[in-house]
């Protein structure tokens, strides 16, 4: 019996800290998890941690494919198209995006927030 | 060699625009004094701000296109801090950007015509091959037909 009392303790006492962990870096993941369901025919990978589809739907670079050369902190209509309703970047595996446009565009975000044409941050 | 430099700033939205017009003067006569050109200068004019600078919602908003080394744009930055109606400020570095710009849109020139190219070749091939298949294709019809 003092042999249980040991066992659990520990475990009572290791357990949190392995949950805690995951369970933070996860659930942003979580919280859009609901997206996976309605996507269109993507194939749903049964392991928890990930949890995302593989390639969503071969989304395209709309720079790469419209050949956009500049993207300029002062074409506010071009970069509110990635940028939230909170003001927050969006990250580019939503909006497809390649990573050479996605750095320049969020320089160019960053640019436009410290002359005022996009906000920091607004009430969500 | 000199470097392109895009200045937007914002001023008051209730400077008048004579005042305007003389603080911008201003502005380009430090740029010329210290041997830069001023390329251009556009007024966008007053716009509503995405969030309140000096307890302002609207600014008047100015670009300013200025060939000028760096040591110019740190005075011309200075007077912008100094001057009182202007709110805010940034300053961009444009003559490397443009040069990618420029060296992307030649590569792709070049590259266009080279699918031309390949086009044509493909046409002259493809023409021969339609010459070799119209006499192969009639049989086949016609054995279809039958079957």
């Amino acid at each position: 019996m003092a042999e249980e009392r040991t066992h659990s303790a520990p475990r009572e006492g290791s357990a949190p800290r392995e949950g805690s962990a995951p369970r933070e870096g996860s659930a942003p993941r979580e919280g859009s998890a609901p997206r996976e369901g309605s996507g269109p025919g993507g194939s749903r990978p049964p392991r928890p941690s990930g949890g995302r589809k593989f390639f969503r739907r071969k989304k395209v670079c709309k720079f790469c494919v419209e050949k956009i050369d500049a993207i300029p902190y002062r074409d506010v209509r071009l970069l509110q198209g990635f940028v939230a309703e909170s003001g927050k970047i969006v990250p580019r595996r939503l909006t497809g995006v390649c990573t050479k446009h996605q750095r320049r565009v969020t320089r160019a975000i960053k640019q436009a927030r410290n002359i005022a044409l996009l906000p920091f941050a607004q009430r969500h | 060699m000199e470097r392109k430099y895009e200045v937007m700033f914002i001023l008051r939205p209730d400077v008048a625009p004579e005042e305007a017009d003389k603080l911008i003067a201003g502005f380009q006569a430090t740029i010329e004094k210290g041997n830069g050109k001023l390329v251009s200068n556009e007024k966008l004019g007053n716009r509503r701000l995405a969030y309140t600078v000096r307890k302002f919602n609207e600014g008047n908003y100015n670009l300013l296109t200025v060939e000028a080394d760096g040591s110019l744009v740190a005075e011309l930055e200075r007077r912008l801090r100094v001057t009182e109606p202007v709110i805010k400020f940034i300053t961009v570095r444009m003559d490397e950007e443009e040069k990618r710009i420029e060296k992307v849109r030649k590569l792709r020139s070049t590259r266009v015509k080279q699918s031309t190219l390949n086009a044509q070749a493909a046409q002259a091939a493809h023409a021969t091959e339609a010459q070799a298949e119209q006499p192969a294709e009639s049989p086949a019809p016609a054995a279809e037909a039958t079957a």
